[in-house]
């Protein structure tokens, strides 16, 4: 089986005691940013990339992928323990999670979750390693119009996931389009949106576009709350859970993970309907659904696996297609474009042991976040427990060194003040900013493969209707455009993201 | 009802999105359109502005004819004062060092904090976070930031 052979380099790559030792950092700096009350994944890796950019790039996206997987578990333990979800993915888990806490089941809440999590993460390492070689060979197969039809599902799909009004998100793509062209033209060398500003020539800055539009539109918006939120930490009981507990979780784990695996691949926040759609499963299920948000290990167990199935495959299309899903993989994207590689079906066929190497790490890092964290839980509380007034300015400074650092310009210091002063806006103004940096990433390359289409029809617009496989993409976009303008489905998709709430 | 329009949420987004779209398509008409088989670079660029300056017109009609959430009070103070501190940090990282632009900027940022006070336990976690900054960036990376500028040795900028 080819997918052995595949999979045992990757192993042999992953093991390197270099990379090896990155990914352990990756995984432990990730937890310990991620457990800081108010940070969520996207911010930390954000903060966190400059760390990588002086590393060969296979360890760079080791290190990279810890550090999300890190996050996801730090937000998750924050979560269960003090009740305050770094991102939306965790609000499910905290709401058993933590009245499972303060009934002194935190022990066993936070094992379910690692439990949970690290299945979740090896069957879904398994599905990418299965469906992402031939997917890949589809992939390679697609001409400019069906790759533009693509990226067209993939934003229209983001827009539809996105959480609150669908205008907005729509505007945030079209803004992050914007941006995303701002630079120099490759194909006519036309330099636009610079506003003649020499730094801007070469576009601008994503890492301080992201940690502007998330680290400090963040960090302003947690100052605004004033007085400090206290946060007091219970004590931890025994950190296995009980022979019931396990009778209980398996049926969540295993149904949590399919589903997880599923809407991970999905554009948008799949992550985050994952957990959600888990959750409202487990309950419909359960003989005594009043448990849920009392302190039903059920409610931890199946939006944690997911969630972290979710995270893991949303590694697919980004990998296969170069087509981020969620913010977290424009991330990865843009840091794979700093180091040199474009990701797309190519890289695969290209380098392999990049690839491989990247699969195989993942499923260390999930065993590694097992290993570790649980004994590791009293040094979290201790991070947890780190007053925000101390913590913020450190954030901040580490968001301005790292942004310095990728290009030796201060110019790029301002642009992190200038998209911090966006990011924190727009956050007053309930226009989530994830879609934009999608966008971003995704801008200057749509426009290249809609003008390579249109050139290759001579300019007829049929050419994105008129081969199949393009056709069959823009339909979908379009059904899913109509399904929620729809006012009955509508109604469903509002209720499930306020369900439970 | 009608009186809240300007406070509204969704009015100020939409404004913003007009904003935008708007200047958009005017720096555009600077750029060459070309036709749909040779797409200049003012092509695509119009495109999307025409269509966000659309969904911004959209959001703001909307808001005249729809309750919405009203934009609650800005942060003005922590707001300038992050912000602030980032573009002292600019300033002065390539002419200062990095030492000054770091003291600066946690002291500018901290400053926004309610809980800010002057003493010696957080001023011994600064120093103690610019030198972790300066070895472990400077040092251990050898990302090249100056640590002490020319505004103290001397040589110009």
């Amino acid at each position: 089986m080819e997918v052995f052979a595949n999979l045992a380099l990757g192993l042999q790559t992953a093991t390197g005691l270099e990379n090896l030792l990155y990914c352990f950092i990756g995984v432990c700096l990730g937890t310990a940013v991620g457990v800081l009350p108010g940070l969520g994944p996207v911010t930390t890796i954000a903060m966190l990339l400059p760390l990588t950019f002086g590393l060969p790039p296979v360890a760079a996206l080791i290190m990279l992928a810890g550090i999300y997987y890190g996050a996801q578990y730090g937000g998750s333990t924050t979560a269960i323990l003090v009740n305050m979800p770094g991102e939306a993915s965790s609000v499910v888990t905290a709401l058993d999670g933590y009245q499972m806490a303060r009934q002194g089941k935190a022990g066993r809440a936070l094992a379910t979750a690692a439990i949970g999590s690290f299945f979740a993460g090896t069957v879904a390492t398994l599905i990418i390693a299965l469906f992402a070689p031939p997917l890949a060979e589809v992939a390679l197969t697609f001409g400019p119009a069906e790759y533009f039809s693509l990226m067209v599902l993939g934003l229209v799909a983001a827009i539809v996931l996105a959480h609150g009004s669908l205008l907005h998100a729509a505007g945030m793509i079209l803004i992050g389009l914007l941006l995303g062209i701002s630079g120099t033209d490759v194909n006519s060398g036309a330099v636009r949106y610079t506003l003649g500003i020499s730094e801007l020539v070469d576009g601008i800055g994503f890492v301080a576009l992201a940690m502007g539009l998330f680290g400090v539109g963040e960090v302003i918006a947690n100052l605004e709350h004033g007085s400090e939120r206290r946060v007091s930490v219970g004590t931890i009981d025994r950190l296995m859970p009980t022979r019931e507990d396990c009778k209980r979780i398996v049926g969540p784990i295993l149904r949590g993970t399919a589903l997880g695996s599923l809407l991970g691949v999905l554009p948008g926040g799949g992550a985050l309907l994952a957990a959600f759609g888990a959750y409202t499963l487990e309950k419909r299920l359960s003989k005594n659904p009043g448990e849920f948000g009392r302190g039903a290990v059920e409610g931890v167990a199946a939006p944690e696996a997911a969630n972290n199935a979710g995270a893991q495959t949303s590694f697919i299309p980004m990998l296969t297609l170069g087509i981020p899903s969620n913010p977290t993989m424009a991330l990865m994207v843009g840091a794979m474009i700093i180091q040199g590689i474009q990701p797309g079906p190519s890289v695969m066929g290209e380098q392999p042991a990049l690839f491989w190497g990247l699969i195989v790490s993942m499923w260390i890092g999930n065993l590694m976040l097992l290993i570790l964290n649980l004994p590791l839980i009293r040094i979290w509380v201790i991070m947890i427990r780190f007053p925000y007034h101390f913590l913020y300015p450190t954030i901040v400074l580490f968001c301005a060194i790292g942004v310095f650092s990728l290009n030796n310009t201060n110019f790029d210091v301002y642009l992190l003040a200038l998209f911090g002063l966006l990011g924190y806006v727009f956050r007053k103004l309930d226009a989530e900013p994830a879609p934009l940096l999608l966008a971003f990433v995704l801008g200057p390359m749509m426009e290249e493969f809609l003008r390579r289409a249109l050139l290759i029809s001579r300019g007829d617009p049929l050419v994105l209707v008129s081969r199949p496989v393009s056709a069959a993409m823009l339909i979908i976009a379009a059904g899913l455009v109509v399904m929620v303008i729809t006012p009955a489905l509508r109604r469903t998709r509002e209720k499930a993201f306020q369900e439970e709430l | 009802m009608r009186v809240a329009v300007g406070r509204r949420k969704d009015f100020w987004t939409g404004v913003i999105y007009i904003v935008i779209g708007l200047s958009a398509l005017v720096i555009a008409r600077n750029y060459a359109l070309g036709s749909a088989a040779r797409m200049g670079p003012g092509y695509f660029p119009t495109a999307v502005a025409l269509l966000l300056t659309a969904v911004g017109v959209t959001i703001v009609v909307r808001s005249f004819v729809r309750e919405g959430e009203l934009v609650d009070r800005f942060a003005w103070k922590p707001m300038l004062l992050v912000l602030g501190s980032i573009v002292a940090f600019g300033i002065l990282i390539n002419r200062a060092g990095l030492p000054l632009a770091a003291v600066v900027l946690v002291l500018g940022c901290a400053a926004a904090s309610e809980r800010f006070r002057i003493g010696w336990p957080p001023m011994l976690g600064m120093a103690a976070l610019v030198a972790f900054c300066v070895i472990v960036f400077v040092i251990g990376m050898g990302i090249p930031m100056p640590l002490i500028g020319p505004w103290f040795t001397g040589i110009g900028e």
